[in-house]
């Protein structure tokens, strides 16, 4: 059959520049336009568009939290269960990006869900757990993290979560207990909220608990006090034996992972935001061939130039994903997690600046960026 | 128009410095509740024009594969005139001027649109929002609509060149998008330069704006006529295309027209103004250098909400669907402090516009002077002025002025 190849290449060839062709009429035709911004009045989510999700449900969770079912634009390359997604609502008009974890496994009807909760004055988590409805659009990344499962799984486990931080826990252990073969994992949930009616996913672990497919701790506030990290080696024994996991809030797993450290052992984390220090005095920020904006020393730059109408690449917000990393030209600008300070001369910081990252960098004077 | 400081009267004479503070304070006020308020129904407002005209246009464009049949000719013209023009007006120059940056969508930005016009969105955005609005009817420095080959005030020396300056305008009309390309390049001061002393900013513009005059060229007049043709249409639909663009031309011309030129609307000397103007009297310029365009609803999103041309110019970055709006409190005032709100229905505002233009081709009190029973003995002077040289010009310019004075005194007694 060897003479058969090549007149199959050639015709799938013909074939592609074909279709080349006809793409390149079809953008000849639509100018100024791209194409794709003409096949997005009718078809949002085909393959190739930019990523985007329909919400098609917003079930209520807790008073405080709820699951936002979307479908994924045909792009979505799919997620391991505990990484996060970063999502763009438009709130009152205005596109406001945040991350969320993932709260399913991959599902056959290729959905996915994050779950939020509602933060006092938080802007994008109220809206989505009182205002979202089904039908709307929001903008979407390709999931990302690293807070995932090692493979194999390991035959014992710890979970430490706190509030919504059994977001990317939950995603964990849907994907585990969905598997034909439920692997037999050794699993501990510690868990902690501020009361039993605000547990997020109650019901489902306290199920999983019945069924003996894992063992649930439950700490209540209200009742228990906050989750003291000197009790752990009285809840969970075998601390030592097992791969462990946390996400909540930044207290809980600072205390954690100084327990760890100091008994030689590792812990994954998974932090919602950055840990921040006390802010500086600030500065103006002015961008190629703009005006300066005034920024004060507690504000990221990111925030600072979404604020005022400037495009701005961003990621995770919190430091980590390099997402919104911007060549600082001149000036100074302040580490928002630990104050240090970052400062780019002209003619002798290099012609191309500096890169900082916007999203946890503060003004400290007067800086310019090129963007 | 003459200059406002070199009026007889000028209308903002009874303003003291804290009077125009004042009013800063109180636009910048009505500027701060709609920013307050700026939110869903706005975008939602922006987002359903824009999927309006992209609709619009592809159905119109659709018809017209087959704009043989007349009935789909004349519907697909109109359809797309209409089209083009929502495209220029309502979304193109409002989005261009950051008038929808808040809302963060790449889609609908300043620093990412571009539109179906000859000029680049670059060019376009370096001449109208950066030297028009900041220099908003200063004469020499406003290249706005033709000043520079246009003469559009009476202190700009009368030439005999000026005469053709109502066929120049009629031409620039039809052909509007060029001509924006062409003040946006500032072609013809770079052309009169030797090749050698032009910038390579003004090579690197031209490449990007012929690139763009090609694109927009094929779309219109190869790509859409060959798609025709199994139908047999490609003629008509190149017809089509070049009727709703020549629509589309004149269309915005006669709108911009409107906002700047009508009698009435006051022009400023380039060195009459404060090097450090405040904000209050950048304000006051903006409210008496601009002129609107009442009429219906539908004629305020045809224009792209120009036709509410003195809210835009007080606020060019605040969303279009809000001139409406602020036009009372705007209007309001105006006669508080008594200053003239020009605005009239788009055929006055037309008309006026369109006599200044004949009025200021002719020498200075030409017209006033001039009546159906002397008409031979004035042609017979103005030709005189056109041909003997600068001396006779000076001398009949004189007495035209002279008599129209004189007319005026006994005008007013
Ligand atoms: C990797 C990652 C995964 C995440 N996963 C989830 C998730 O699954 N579910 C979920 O509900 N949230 C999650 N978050 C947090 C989420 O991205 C938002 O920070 C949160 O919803 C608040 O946004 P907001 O717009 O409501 O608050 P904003 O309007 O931005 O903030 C309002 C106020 O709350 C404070 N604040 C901001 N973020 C937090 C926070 N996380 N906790 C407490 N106070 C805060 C701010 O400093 C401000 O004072 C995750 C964050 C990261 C980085
Ligand atoms: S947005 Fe992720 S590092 Fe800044």
């Amino acid at each position: 059959m060897s003479i058969a190849l090549p007149s199959g290449t050639t015709r799938s060839r013909r074939g592609r520049s074909l279709r080349e062709g006809l793409r390149r009429v079809a953008e000849a035709a639509v100018t100024p336009l791209e194409l794709g911004d003409v096949l997005d009045v009718f078809h949002p989510l085909r393959r190739g568009a930019d990523l985007r999700a329909r919400i098609v449900e917003v079930r209520p969770e807790t008073h405080q939290s709820a699951t936002v079912l979307l479908q994924p634009g045909r792009d979505w390359a799919g997620h391991v269960p505990g990484q996060y997604v970063r999502v763009g609502v438009d709130v009152d008009g205005v596109r406001l990006w945040r991350t969320y974890s993932l709260t399913h496994g991959p599902r056959a009807d290729r959905r996915i869900s994050i779950t939020v909760k509602a933060i006092p004055g938080g802007v994008v988590s109220n809206y989505l757990v009182r205002r979202a409805r089904p039908g709307q659009m929001i903008q979407l990344h390709q999931s990302e993290g690293e807070f995932v499962l090692p493979q194999p799984i390991p035959a014992k486990l710890l979970l430490v979560t706190g509030g919504s931080g059994i977001t990317p826990v939950i995603g964990m252990l849907r994907n585990l207990f969905s598997r034909a073969e439920r692997p037999q994992t050794d699993i501990v949930l510690l868990h902690s909220a501020l009361s039993r009616a605000e547990v997020i996913f109650g019901s489902e672990l306290r199920q999983y608990d019945a069924a003996g497919w894992l063992r649930l701790v439950e700490l209540h506030t209200d009742t228990h006090g906050l989750l003291d990290v000197a009790d752990l080696d009285r809840l969970v024994p075998d601390l030592a034996e097992r791969t462990a996991y946390a996400c909540g809030p930044a207290g809980l797993l600072d205390a954690l992972q100084e327990h760890f450290d100091a008994r030689g052992l590792t812990l994954a984390t998974e932090r919602f935001r950055a840990q921040l220090v006390e802010a500086g005095d600030g500065g103006t920020v002015t961008f190629a061939g703009g005006t300066p904006l005034e920024a004060d020393g507690a504000t990221p730059i990111l925030d600072v130039a979404e604020n005022a109408g400037v495009l701005m690449p961003s990621g995770c917000r919190m430091g980590i994903c390099m997402g919104c990393v911007l060549p600082l030209k001149e000036g100074a600008v302040r580490d928002l997690r630990n104050g240090a300070l970052t400062t780019a001369v002209p003619g002798e910081t290099g012609p191309g600046g500096v890169p900082i990252q916007t999203c946890i960098s503060a003004a400290a004077g007067p800086c310019v960026i090129d963007h | 128009m003459t200059a406002i400081t070199k009026k007889p009267v000028n209308p903002t004479a009874h303003l003291t410095p804290e009077d125009i503070e004042q009013i800063g304070i109180e636009l910048d006020a009505i500027r701060q509740d709609i920013l307050d308020e700026r939110g869903a129904s706005d975008a939602a407002y922006i987002h359903r024009v824009v999927d309006v005209q992209r609709r619009l246009e592809l159905a119109s464009r659709a018809v017209l594969l087959f704009s043989s049949l007349p009935p789909a000719w004349i519907v697909g013209t109109i359809g797309l005139s209409v089209a083009k023009i929502l495209e220029n007006m309502e979304i193109g120059h409002n989005v261009m001027h950051g008038q929808w940056d808040w809302m963060r969508d790449p889609k609908i930005h300043s620093t990412t649109w571009e539109w179906d016009n000859a000029s680049t969105a670059d060019g376009w955005k370096h001449s109208h929002n950066e030297i028009h609005h900041n220099f908003t009817n200063i004469v020499g420095k406003d290249n706005d609509l033709g000043y520079g080959i246009m003469r559009v005030d009476e202190d700009q020396r009368w030439h005999p060149a000026y005469l053709a300056q109502p066929l120049w305008n009629f031409i620039n009309a039809c052909f509007f998008e060029y001509g924006i390309a062409a003040y946006d390049l500032e072609l013809g001061r770079n052309l009169r330069l030797p090749k050698e002393r032009r910038s390579d900013e003004f090579k690197r513009n031209l490449k990007n704006t012929l690139k763009k005059i090609r694109k927009q060229a094929t779309k219109d007049y190869v790509v859409h006529p060959a798609l025709s043709i199994p139908t047999g249409s490609f003629l008509p639909t190149l017809a089509a295309n070049f009727t709703a663009n020549l629509v589309r031309n004149i269309w915005s011309h006669s709108v911009i027209m409107c906002g700047h030129f009508p009698e009435g609307v006051e022009t400023f000397e380039k060195k009459a103004i404060p090097a450090n103007e405040t904000r209050g009297e950048w304000y006051l310029r903006q409210m008496l250098g601009s002129a609107n365009i009442s009429g219906s609803k539908a004629m305020h999103i045809m224009t792209g909400n120009l036709s509410h041309q003195i809210e835009h110019h007080l606020f060019p970055d605040l969303p279009s669907n809000r001139y409406a709006e602020i036009a009372p409190r705007v209007q309001a005032l105006f006669e508080k402090y008594d200053l003239n709100y020009h605005t009239a229905p788009l055929p006055q505002q037309v008309y006026s516009a369109w006599h200044r233009v004949v009025r200021l081709s002719l020498p200075n009190g030409w017209l006033a002077t001039t009546t159906v029973k002397n008409l031979p003995e004035q042609a017979k002077l103005l030709w005189a002025m056109s041909t003997k040289g600068p001396k006779v010009r000076r001398a009949a310019q004189a007495r035209l002025e002279q008599q129209a004075r004189r007319q005026a005194a006994a005008a007013a007694a």
